[in-house]
């Protein structure tokens, strides 16, 4: 098996910072705030490992630094220190050294990302297929009949109605929304996908039809994902492995079932149980 | 039975820290077997005596306590599943070890012939020769075919213990676990299960069985192996901290 992500002693702090802000946060601590000069560490020494076609999960309670982790990778957020290798065939990337272009280019090409807030994924002033045609120009595809062929391939993939493609946004549900995002994502076949709370706060049933989906594509397409999520059942559904947050640090990790069935640490134990 | 097993733990033992409530349970408590090519081991013992820990402690469900378990791979090579890294893990239970737990845990909406044709989709065979071994395997299971194409979450308890069945028995694991397989079958599909388990030895399964039920303990298991109620009850972590 191939290693698409290694991501190594990532850390981010909010704020000026000082030499003690790791020490006087964490979970011991049950704080990110660094009481001595006010900064948040928003995220402290996370180090993971992500293979082709795997999906890993995030999980850990509103604030733990989960978001934080997948945008420092998908270089919305500069981190405040550690090393990232992104593997694309025989290529390697070391995330964090390369220039900003750089970083754009792989993020246009190489990864994806679906946000919680389609606000922050997509672009609401031009229509869903031109969203996806935005993403494809900018990965230099050129051909407009090619481009247009492949948005209406990619919205019927992810169930979106083809004769709708030329919609704004602001006139689909949230769940729709979120299928423009994810073949937007899609469009130029990542190998790595991010995924922020993808299903959160939309209906049941919409949420099932979104995992049934991701689901698919990851069996379909062998992309590698980063699950990010609070839902216990989000995790179980999609994720063969899950690390664990908490005040900015991963407190365990494991095979997901191992995670579910026998967790070790007490917090750990505790979200596992009220989510019984 | 000069061959190497497939399987031999050493000295299992397990038991689970519950930090809320302040307490130590104790599982499996020292627990040896090997398991052979072609043969199954059952497992049995009271109520509580650690054999579902043994078995999910083996795949790693559970993270084990002490002990060594060390299985024989495909390839030849003996690892130690008890420190074996989450990838090897993951690729093991993909490729060669096999799990029937004692109840069906499958995805909701997902239709019957497509939850067992999901452990060889991940093995990497096509769509439709998986399709096709699943609906053999599900006739060989004398699930009615009319059941096939909706999903198992409103099955009675018999049919979803079928699909379960079917569903581990049809990648054709090397290592096969097996949580009380026939529970709440009837005594006609009892009979097929057991002449599918005859078939899987002579196709060199090896299966590690936990069975209520003496009289199918003595028709189809080749060794026994008997455990022991852990020797204390659960005690406060502030005696043994
Ligand atoms: N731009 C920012 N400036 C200052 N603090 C921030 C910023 N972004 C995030 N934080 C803080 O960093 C910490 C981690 O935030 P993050 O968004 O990663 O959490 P999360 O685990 O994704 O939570 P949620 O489940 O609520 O989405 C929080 O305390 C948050 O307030
Ligand atoms: N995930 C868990 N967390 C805490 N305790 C557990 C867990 N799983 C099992 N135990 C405890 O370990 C002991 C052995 O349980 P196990 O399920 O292995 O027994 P068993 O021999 O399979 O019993 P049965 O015949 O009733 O299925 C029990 O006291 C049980 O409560
Ligand atoms: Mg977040
Ligand atoms: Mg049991
Ligand atoms: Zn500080």
């Amino acid at each position: 098996m191939d290693k698409v992500l290694e991501v190594a002693k990532l850390s981010k702090v909010y704020g000026q910072g000082c030499p003690s802000c790791y020490e006087l946060t964490g979970p011991q601590h049950n704080t990110n705030l660094c009481f001595r000069c006010g900064s948040i560490v928003a995220a402290h020494d996370v180090s993971f490992d992500l293979y082709k076609g795997e999906i890993l999960g995030i999980m850990g309670e509103s604030g733990s630094g989960k978001s934080t982790a997948v945008k420092c990778l998908y270089f919305d957020e500069p981190p405040t220190a550690g090393q990232a290798t992104f593997f694309d065939d025989d290529k390697r990337y070391d995330l964090f050294a390369l220039n900003a272009a750089q970083q754009r280019r792989l993020a246009n090409h190489r990864f994806g990302m679906v946000y919680q807030n389609p606000h922050l994924g997509l672009n609401f002033d031009i229509s869903a297929g031109g969203n996806i045609a935005e993403r494809l120009l900018m990965s230099d595809m050129d051909n407009y009949a090619r481009i247009r062929h492949q948005a209406t391939r990619l919205l019927s993939r992810t169930e979106v109605l083809p004769e709708r493609m030329d919609e704004l946004p602001k006139t689909f549900s949230g769940g729709m929304q979120q299928r423009v995002q994810i073949a937007k994502a899609l469009s130029t076949n990542p190998p790595l996908l991010f995924l922020d709370e993808v299903s959160t706060g939309l209906d049941l049933s919409v949420q099932a039809a979104i995992l049934d989906l991701i689901l698919e594509i990851q069996q379909e397409m062998g992309t590698a994902m980063i699950v990010v999520t609070h839902d216990l059942g989000v995790i179980r559904l999609l994720t063969g492995r899950t690390l664990v947050m908490k005040y900015g640090r991963v407190i365990e990790s494991g095979l997901t079932d191992q995670i579910l069935e026998d967790p070790q640490h007490a917090y750990t134990q505790r979200l596992v149980a009220s989510a019984l | 039975m000069s061959e190497a097993p497939v399987l031999r733990v050493e000295n299992f033992s397990k038991q689970f820290t519950l930090h809320e409530q302040g307490k130590r349970i104790p599982s499996s408590h020292n627990v040896s077997l090997s398991v052979y090519s072609g043969q199954l081991t059952a497992l049995i013992g009271p109520t509580g005596a650690g054999k579902t820990t043994v078995l999910k402690g083996i795949y790693r469900t559970y993270l084990p306590g002490s002990g060594r378990i060390l299985y024989r791979t495909q390839a030849g090579h003996e690892i130690d599943l008890a420190q074996a890294d989450e990838h090897r893990m993951l690729a093991l239970r993909r490729m060669e070890i096999g799990y029937v737990t004692q109840f069906l845990h499958a995805l909701p909406r997902q239709a019957t012939e497509d939850v067992v044709a999901q452990p060889l989709l991940h093995k990497g065979i096509s769509k439709t020769d998986a399709q096709y071994q699943a609906r053999e395997m599900l006739a060989a299971m004398n699930l009615p075919q009319r059941l096939w194409g909706i999903s198992p979450s409103t099955f009675s308890g018999g049919e979803k213990q079928r699909v379960n069945l079917a569903r581990g028995l049809v990648s054709r694991p090397r290592l096969l676990l097996l949580d009380e397989p026939t529970a709440s079958l009837d005594q006609y599909t009892m009979e097929r299960v057991i002449r599918l388990i005859e078939k899987l030895k002579t196709e060199g399964v090896a299966m590690l069985a936990i069975f209520h039920q003496k009289e199918l303990v003595d028709r189809v298991a080749n060794n026994v192996v008997t455990l022991e109620p852990p020797p204390a009850e659960e005690y406060a972590l502030e005696e043994t901290a």
